[in-house]
C-alpha cells in the first residue's frame, strides 16, 4: 500500500512520543483498540491549572496511518482546552493525513483515545474535588467545566 | 543507517511471491520470439516442426525435475490454473462414482476457492483438515478422512506463507490405500525440495515457472499416466497438451521454464546450501539481538528460504512501511484492505495479536550475505524503535499481562 507524505512523515518523525505519570492527577490516560485487532493507542494529556492541556505523549501499536493519526492529535490537542479537544473529529484527521479508506478506523481510534484520555481525566479530578483523590490541592475550574 | 556500497537498493526479500529469472533462462527464451517463432502446432513446414522440437525438449526437462515422463507434462498458465484444473477436470470427471475432496485449511487461496466452487455449486463434498501447532496435517485425522468417496486429496508441499514440508511420502501412501487421487499443489516446493511423483505417489502435480527462476505466465500440471488419472478439460478448443488444455503454447515461455527446471535440478544442492546458510545467518542474527521472535511452522520441516517471524508487540505493516528498502511480505492481511491477519497462521493456532506482528521473508538463489546484513540491521533498528513506541511493549516490561487488559474491541 502507498502511503500519503504526511503519513510517512509522522511515521519517520512521530512528536511527543512518551508515557507521563499516569498516576498523578493533572494527568488523564486513554488506552483503545485491542492487540487482536492490529491496533492498540495510549494517549496521556497533562492539563494545568487553567484546564489546558500543556503536554500530550502518545505510544501506539498498529500501522503506519494509525501511528500518524495518533501523533498528530497530540500535535493538535496541545494549548487547547480540554473542551476544545474534545471537539476533534476522525473525519478531520483522516482528512489532514489524507488517510485512504481502509484506514479511516485509525482516525476513529485517535479520536477515541482523545475522548477516552480527557474522560479519564475529568473522572480523576471529580475523584480529588470530592475529597477522594491524593490530596494534591488542585484548582477545580476545569473539573467544574 | 547508510546503504553499505555494494548492495543494491531496495532488497528483495519476498521469494515466495514470485522470483528473478535466471538469466540463463532468459537468454534461452529470446530466439524464440523473433527467429524461431513458429506455431508448435502447426504440422505442414519446418517452422512449426522446430518450434514443437523445443516445446518437447521442454517438457521433459519438467518431467525430470519431477521424476515424471515427458506425456505427463500439461502445460499451463501457472499454478492457479493446474490448481483448478487438477481439482474440477478430477472432480467432474470421477464425480458419479467419487464426490468428495480432501484438503486442508492452509492450502493457497486458488486451491480454496476451487474446492468451495466445487461444493458450493457442483455438489461435491469438501473436507478441510485443520493442521497441528506446526503447520503439519495429522495424519490419522487424514487417514480418517479420506473415504472410498474421495475423488482427489489435496494437499501442498511446501506452504507459501511459513514454508512447512507436509509428509508427502505418507500422505501419498493413504492416497494409494483408499484409492483416491493426490494431488499436490508445487508452486513453493518444485525446484527447491526434491520432489519424485513414484516415491510419493503423487498422481497430480501443480508446477509455477516464475516461482523457481523462470518466467511468468507459464506451469504444469503432471497428470500420472499409470494408473491413469483422467481429467475433464476446463478450456475445449484445438485439443492440444492431450486434449487437458488446448490453446496455443508459447515455446518461448515453454523454453524458459524448462531452462529454469533443468538449473534447479543441476544446481539444487548448491541452491540449498547457500539459501540454508543465509537464511540461518538471518534467524541468528535476529533471535541474539531482538528478543521475543517467533519463527511460525516446524522448525524442522520447513524449505530454509522461507522465514515468517512474529516480532512481539511490533505491528507487521508498521514494520514493513519502515523496512522502506527491503522487500517483504506481512504475515497480517492488513494490507489487502481485510484487516484480517493471515489465514494461516490462524489456522496454526496463533493468536491473533500475534499473527498482526508476523513478516514473511525470502531468500532465493539471488541472495547475498550482505543482503541479509543489512536486512539484520534494518528490521532491528526498526523493530527497537517501534518497541519504544509500544504501548504493549511498554505493558509488558511493566509485568502487566496483556491477556488480563480488557480491550476494547473495535
Amino acid at each position: 500500500m502507498a502511503y500519503g507524505e504526511k503519513v510517512i512523515e509522522h511515521y519517520e518523525n512521530p512528536r511527543n512520543i512518551g508515557s507521563m505519570d499516569k498516576t498523578s492527577s493533572d494527568v488523564g490516560t486513554g488506552l483503545v483498540g485491542a492487540p487482536a485487532c492490529g491496533d492498540v493507542m495510549k494517549l496521556q494529556i497533562k492539563v494545568n491549572g487553567d484546564g489546558i492541556i500543556e503536554d500530550a505523549k502518545f505510544k501506539t501499536f498498529g500501522c503506519g496511518s494509525a501511528i500518524a493519526s495518533s501523533s498528530l492529535v497530540t500535535e493538535w490537542v496541545k494549548g487547547k482546552t480540554i473542551d476544545e479537544a474534545g471537539e476533534i473529529k476522525n473525519t478531520q484527521i483522516a482528512q489532514h493525513l489524507a488517510l485512504p479508506p481502509v484506514k479511516i478506523h485509525c482516525s476513529v481510534l485517535a479520536e477515541d483515545a482523545i475522548k477516552a484520555a480527557i474522560s479519564n481525566y475529568r473522572t480523576k479530578s471529580e475523584a480529588e474535588k470530592a475529597g477522594y483523590g491524593g490530596g494534591r490541592e488542585l484548582v477545580s475550574e476545569e473539573a467544574a467545566e | 543507517m547508510s546503504a553499505k556500497p555494494n548492495i543494491k537498493l531496495p532488497i528483495y526479500m519476498d521469494y515466495q511471491a514470485t522470483t528473478p529469472m535466471d538469466p540463463r533462462a532468459l537468454e534461452q527464451m529470446l530466439p524464440y520470439f523473433t527467429e524461431t517463432y513458429g506455431n508448435p502446432h502447426s504440422r505442414s513446414h519446418s517452422f512449426g516442426w522446430e518450434a514443437e522440437e523445443v516445446v518437447e525438449k521442454a517438457r521433459a526437462q519438467v518431467a525430470s525435475l519431477i521424476g515424471a515422463v515427458p506425456k505427463e507434462i500439461v502445460f499451463t498458465s501457472g499454478a492457479t490454473e493446474s490448481n483448478n484444473l487438477a481439482l474440477k477436470g478430477v472432480s467432474r470427471f470421477y464425480k458419479d462414482r467419487r464426490d468428495e475432496i480432501v484438503t486442508v485449511v492452509t492450502e493457497h487461496k486458488c486451491v480454496l476457492d476451487a474446492c468451495r466452487h466445487l461444493q458450493q455449486e457442483e455438489g461435491m463434498k469438501v473436507t478441510y483438515l485443520p493442521v497441528k501447532t506446526n503447520g503439519l496435517v495429522d495424519l490419522d485425522i487424514l487417514r480418517a478422512a479420506v473415504t472410498e468417496r474421495t475423488a482427489i486429496v489435496s494437499v501442498m508441499a511446501v506452504n507459501n506463507e511459513i514454508g512447512v514440508i507436509q509428509p508427502m511420502v505418507e500422505i501419498g501412501q493413504i492416497c494409494r490405500e483408499k484409492g483416491a487421487f493426490f494431488h499436490t499443489d508445487a508452486a513453493q516446493a518444485a525446484g527447491k525440495i526434491e520432489l519424485n511423483v513414484n516415491a510419493m505417489n503423487i498422481d497430480l502435480m501443480s508446477i509455477s515457472g516464475h516461482k523457481m527462476y523462470g518466467p511468468m505466465g507459464i506451469g504444469a500440471l503432471y497428470v500420472r499416466r499409470k494408473p491413469r488419472v483422467r481429467l475433464q478439460a476446463m478450456i475445449n478448443g484445438g485439443g492440444q497438451e492431450r486434449g487437458m488444455r488446448s490453446g496455443t503454447l508459447s515455446p518461448a515461455l515453454c523454453v524458459g521454464f524448462g531452462t529454469a527446471c533443468a538449473l534447479s535440478e543441476a544446481e539444487m544442492g548448491k541452491d540449498n546450501e547457500h539459501i540454508r546458510r543465509l537464511a540461518d545467518r538471518l534467524y541468528k542474527g535476529l533471535t541474539e539481538r531482538l528478543d521475543d521472535v517467533i519463527l511460525n511452522g516446524d522448525r524442522d520441516q520447513r524449505f530454509p528460504g522461507n522465514l515468517n517471524l512474529s516480532f512481539s508487540f511490533v505491528e507487521g505493516e508498521s514494520l514493513m512501511m519502515g523496512m522502506r528498502d527491503v522487500a517483504v511480505s506481512s504475515g497480517s492481511a492488513c494490507t489487502s484492505a481485510s484487516l484480517e491477519p493471515s489465514y494461516v497462521l490462524r489456522a496454526l493456532g496463533v493468536e491473533e495479536e500475534m499473527a498482526h506482528t508476523s513478516i514473511r521473508m525470502g531468500i532465493g538463489r539471488m541472495t547475498t550475505e550482505s543482503e541479509i546484513d543489512f536486512v539484520i540491521a534494518t528490521i532491528v533498528e526498526h523493530v527497537n524503535k517501534l518497541r519504544a513506541m509500544s504501548p504493549l511493549w511498554e505493558m509488558a516490561q511493566d509485568g502487566i499481562d496483556l491477556k488480563s487488559v480488557e480491550w476494547s474491541e473495535h
